[in-house]
């Protein structure tokens, strides 16, 4: 029999999936994954503020992802030192500054762990609701602004130059980023968000040949990696968000064999 | 006749610097429907950047640019796109407007790479790649197009071809084109405006007249000026065929 809180993580794994299918595309496309990590690391910051002013912890995630980003923005303006090392700055002293935090607060039970790598146990409804119901409203966002969005993916003078407003949409870009992992924090841990970004996205690159169609395939293989990942979750008793991403680990590796085949009879 | 049509981008002492160092300064021009503006000069002469400015990509520019249409057609000097984003050149081509079948195909027809449209737009070589960028941008039927060395990398039929087919654009489409070219033949002989650059304005005026002015010459040296004979014999051909205006 399935329990309950199985099923509810199903329900939440999927949502999760059906988000970072299009997102994740977006993150390897644009060269993000160490931003998405960056904003991922924060997200300890994010809940330990929550526990300390008693905010939402997805909201709290939300707003210090959020803030972070345009923290990063600034950076990039006052220095001149690479992209990568602002990002690992920014990552791993929000990171400290969340575990130092952690460690003033002795009268709050609190689990790292958890937050680390997932807990599928503490789906609750509401978790349930506020996952359904921030992707339904990212994918409408992402559906609404897509054109513009993926133009300024391409060439960013080239969408500045016709009209498409490059910089609104990358501002938009971002804040669902830092949505998304606020969201998906219970069901896939801080540590692992990345993965389940860019995993099932990089599977959909090695089997597609158009943008469309790679959106499509990342988001079947975030919905298997979920399945077969909770489902093992549950049968070894493994935390669920290491189980998800080796789910998608493994998927991976049968993407490249396709992309083998398919390259061999190109030629 | 040429003072009816309709400005549509309008440059006034313009300038960009990065870091206090100046890219281009002191730069004022127009493009009008079915005009034909050329920038030329030699490499770092703030030829890309110009075009660039006008086209508002850069902020924080110095003097006024004033665009008096939404149709634009960009072809930029550079883009490169990553494995990681697998796109055909059909998806490629309504980047910015959404187009028909048709459109598609017509424009695509027009710079010869039809055949092309379900290719993966990373196996193109570098002359194929530049005719689907000139396709893409004409497809949206643009008034006013931006042409960053269209064609490089072309071969020389091709260039021929695609160069008569940019003229023949701007007189059916009326549209007007701001041009970024290195040759100087194709300048000289098929622009109505030219605009000599090197890091400021060192002259401009019609083909004729530029090619007289010294600092062409000194910008370009004595084999550039030379282009003058072969501009006019190029020109007493064009002109016996088409039966247009006699400049001469």
């Amino acid at each position: 029999m399935l329990d309950d809180f199985f099923i509810r993580a199903l329900i939440a794994g999927i949502g999760i999936a059906l988000i970072t299918g299009p997102l994740g595309c977006f993150v390897i496309w644009r060269r993000l994954s160490f931003f998405a990590g960056t904003l991922a690391h924060s997200a300890l910051l994010g809940v330990t503020m929550a526990l300390v002013f008693e905010l939402n912890i997805a909201f709290s995630v939300f707003l210090i992802s959020a803030v972070l980003a345009i923290f990063l923005l600034q950076l990039q303006t006052k220095t001149n030192l690479p992209n990568d090392a602002l990002l690992g700055l920014l990552a791993h002293s929000s990171l400290a500054i969340g575990l130092v935090i952690i460690g003033f607060l002795t009268t709050i039970r609190f689990d790292v762990m958890g937050l680390l790598f997932g807990d599928i146990l503490a789906v609750n409804q509401n978790d349930l609701l506020l996952i359904w119901g921030s992707g339904i409203f990212i994918l409408i966002i992402l559906k609404f602004i897509w054109k513009p969005l993926f133009a300024s993916t391409i060439n960013y003078d080239l969408a500045k130059a016709e009209g498409m407003k490059p910089d609104r949409y990358n501002a938009i870009f971002t804040i669902l980023m830092a949505a998304i992992i606020a969201i998906s924090i219970k069901i896939v841990g801080l540590l692992l968000i990345t993965g389940m970004l860019i995993i099932p996205a990089a599977l959909a690159r090695n089997i597609s040949n158009n943008p469309i169609q790679m959106v499509f395939l990342s988001t079947i293989g975030g919905l298997l990696s979920i399945l077969i990942g909770l489902f093992s979750s549950l049968e070894f008793n493994t935390a669920s968000g290491p189980s998800i991403i080796t789910a998608a680990l493994i998927l991976f590796c049968f993407s490249l064999i396709k992309l083998k085949k398919y390259s061999e009879l190109k030629k | 006749m040429e003072n009816k049509n309709k400005v549509l981008l309008k440059v006034e002492n313009v300038g960009f610097s990065i870091n206090d160092k100046s890219l281009v300064k002191g730069v004022s021009f127009e493009v009008k429907q079915s005009e034909i503006v050329t920038l030329i000069g030699p490499n770092g002469s703030g030829k890309s950047t110009t075009a660039k400015i006008a086209l508002g990509i850069y902020k924080n520019i110095d003097g006024k640019v004033k665009t008096y249409t939404d149709k634009i057609g960009y072809v930029p000097q550079k883009i490169s796109i990553d494995w990681t984003l697998p796109i055909r050149v059909l998806d490629f081509m309504s980047l910015t407007e959404n187009l028909t079948q048709d459109q598609i195909n017509n424009a695509l027809n027009l710079t010869g790479v039809e055949h092309l449209k379900d290719k993966s737009l990373s196996n193109l070589s570098g002359g194929e790649f530049q005719r689907v960028l000139i396709a893409r941008a004409i497809s949206k039927q643009p008034e006013l197009l931006v042409l960053d060395e269209p064609v490089q990398g072309v071969d020389f039929k091709g260039e021929i071809a695609l160069y008569e087919l940019i003229k023949k654009i701007t007189e059916k489409m009326k549209c007007g084109i701001l041009l970024i070219s290195h040759d100087l033949h194709v300048v000289m002989s098929a622009t109505d405006f030219v605009i000599c650059l090197n890091g400021h304005v060192c002259c401009s005026g019609t083909p004729q007249k530029v090619i007289k002015d010294n600092k062409y010459k000194e910008l370009f040296g004595d084999r550039a000026s030379n282009i003058l004979s072969l501009y006019e014999h190029k020109h007493d051909h064009t002109h016996s065929q088409d039966g247009t205006i006699d400049r001469k």
